[in-house]
């Protein structure tokens, strides 16, 4: 049984389309980087997998239908939303005391030990917490929960660097053993990098990359390009061409290797690199108007990003 | 030294021991309305901690108005010695029945302004079950603070001047036995479950629903709308049906509830008519929109997006 699983999964708020036939299938035991430009429908995707939002569509998370049976669904799923969600009038405590209260798979334990580790005092309200404070709470609320999902939308946004790689540290250490399945939706990409086992781009409502970091790192390419063979290296076509320190960086896909050797150094692009080719075009030539939002409905770029990802 | 004990993987004796844990989501959720919303508790001790602290102040007074009242006959001796104990127990309900009020209103609208809804959904606990939390609070824990915390309060009342009685050489049973104060208290505790639990039921499920559904200003959406409606029948038909159904309703079931003659709806001389109550129409009807309020209020927290 797939972890999640969507078909032709679609939003609409009014006439704001957030959504747009989304096919996901995400396997237990992976960890996942949802990664897309601000408004590509992130938060709308993982509050349809939290039940949190209706959606029209097919959508099974655990074998479950998240809008009718959220609160069992809540029982193997735990997350933490990308705005401070934690009641301000909560103490520390209170909150160890309540999640044990009502969640069967909460291991009070656990959470209290991950919390002597940080400067969290039992006695603090969370508004008396500094921002990575809070996080840690969640964090040490969250992985107490014996979850078969976990969902982090954004979980380290405004935290300083230390809090950032203790987040992730704590997360791969303490928590991930290989049966359980996380899903991050970050901007934060280069810190996950090493942490991901899939890959999902989402942009303009749709996911346009679905692939495991194995994929990712046989089929995309990166090649610093000598000026001489510049015109050899065009010729197959990167998707993607930056310039550094006057230097042509060519981007690759599913190219030959050595066909690229040939051309200068090869390595795999950092996801950042990928992201920014993919989405950092605003829009093809044919849209013509070339506005962002104003995207015409059946112009959708299947075939973005210009040579595309889908060859 | 931390450090080696946390790289060691997480034992597995410690996962086992949270699976299958007694977990009792109503009772944590309503223990989670009280830390919330601390007024629930707050404002009723403050109405006894006033009231004991003005009655401390008069008790000086008290042996001069006792030798007054003895001459009178008991109705009459009642009349001049109840007073404070009678106030003691309307404004505790008065506190309980406002704070009730403002909950309620507050109750759903909160959680979703300050986004904390996002946690609470992240928990195995259903919106029936979160919406009914948050009823008990004005439906039974606040009636049952305020009779407990009144009861509290008039009995150290009776204390306290029984204590001066006995200095003063004035007799205590003639003070208890006129003042029928455990009368009263049951009077009292009728009150609170006919008017308090089941009659203002809709009232209170209305302003949930209420608070459930506005995106901006519960208080304007709950408070407006019955005054339109109250204006435009007035305009369109000169009549003031609406008006005097809710009158009816906020004025406490009247006739229906007791026979109280004018007097204090806890006074010991009032009859009790809990048949006529039970068998009036409007009870049951505003029993039945407070469950459809309720199970409305579900609902909307299931599709309102935090604000």
């Amino acid at each position: 049984m797939a972890c999640i699983e969507a078909r032709g999964l679609r939003k609409a708020f009014g006439a704001m389309v957030a959504l747009d036939g989304v096919d996901l299938r995400v396997e237990e035991g992976r960890i996942v980087g949802l990664i897309g430009p601000n408004g590509a429908g992130k938060t709308t995707l993982l509050n349809g997998v939290l039940g949190l939002t209706e959606y029209q569509g097919e959508l099974r998370v655990l074998g479950r239908e998240p809008w009718t049976e959220r609160d069992q669904l809540m029982k193997d799923v735990s997350f933490i939303p990308d705005v401070a969600a934690l009641p301000r009038w909560l103490r520390v405590w209170q909150a160890l005391e309540f999640v044990a209260g009502v969640h069967p798979g909460f291991d009070r334990g656990k959470a209290e030990a991950f919390l002597a580790k940080t400067t969290v005092r039992r006695s603090s309200r969370v508004r008396e917490l500094s921002k990575g404070m809070v996080t840690q709470l969640h964090l040490a609320l969250v992985m107490a929960i014996d979850a078969k999902l976990l969902v982090l939308d954004e979980p380290t946004l405004g935290l300083d660097i230390l809090y950032r790689k203790q987040f992730y540290d704590s997360l791969l250490n303490d928590y991930f053993d290989r049966r359980r399945t996380i899903v991050v939706a970050t901007h934060q990409v280069e810190e996950i990098q090493d942490v991901l086992t899939d890959l999902l781009f989402i942009n303009r409502e749709r996911i346009v990359l679905s692939c495991t970091m194995e994929d990712f790192e046989s089929r995309y390419a990166e090649v610093q390009v000598h000026p001489d063979h510049l015109a050899a290296a065009r010729a197959l076509r990167p998707i993607y061409e930056r310039q550094v320190f006057a230097r042509s960086i060519l981007l690759f896909d599913r190219a030959d290797r050595e066909q690229l050797g040939a051309l200068g150094e090869v390595r795999t692009p950092s996801i950042a690199d990928l992201f920014v080719a993919m989405m950092g075009d605003p829009a093809p030539a044919q849209a013509g108007s070339g506005g962002q939002g104003s995207y015409p409905r059946d112009n959708h770029p299947d075939n973005f990003p210009r040579q595309g990802v889908a060859q | 030294m931390s450090a080696p004990a946390s790289a060691m993987p997480v034992s597995f004796e410690q996962r086992g021991s949270g699976r299958g844990a007694v977990t009792r989501p109503f009772l944590w959720s309503v223990r989670r309305e009280l830390c919330e919303h601390r007024s629930v508790y707050i404002a009723p001790l403050a109405s006894a901690g006033v009231i004991l602290l003005a009655f401390f102040l008069a008790l000086g007074l008290l042996p001069r108005h006792v030798r007054a009242a003895m001459a009178l006959d008991a109705a009459h001796y009642r009349a001049a010695l109840a007073p404070p104990f009678d106030f003691a127990a309307g404004l505790i309900m008065g506190a309980a029945l406002l704070v009730s009020i403002f909950y309620s209103l507050d109750a759903l609208y909160g959680e979703r302004r300050d986004r904390s809804i996002l946690f609470w959904k992240s928990l195995p606990v259903s919106d029936l079950t979160a919406v009914l939390a948050k009823a008990s609070i004005p439906l039974l824990v606040l009636p049952v603070f305020a009779f407990v915390i009144a009861f509290a309060t008039e009995t150290i009342m009776l204390l306290l001047s029984s204590a001066v009685l006995l200095g003063n050489g004035l007799s205590v049973a003639m003070f208890w036995e006129r003042l029928q104060l455990y009368q009263t208290m049951f009077m009292l505790l009728y009150h609170l479950v006919t008017v308090h639990m089941l009659w203002y039921a809709p009232l209170y499920a209305w302003l949930l629903l209420i608070s459930a559904w506005a995106r901006r200003a519960p208080f304007l959406w709950a408070a407006l709308p019955p005054l339109a409606i109250y204006i435009f029948e007035k305009i369109a038909f000169h009549t003031s049906y609406f008006a005097n159904f809710l009158g009816e309703r906020v004025g406490g079931g009247g006739e229906a509830v007791d026979n109280m003659k004018g007097n204090f709806p806890i006074h010991p001389g009032m009859h009790l008519t809990p048949g006529i109550f039970l068998a009036t129409p409007g009870l049951w009807l505003g029993l039945l929109f407070a469950a459809a309020c309720l199970v409305g209020a579900a609902r909307l927290r299931r599709y309102r997006q935090p604000n």
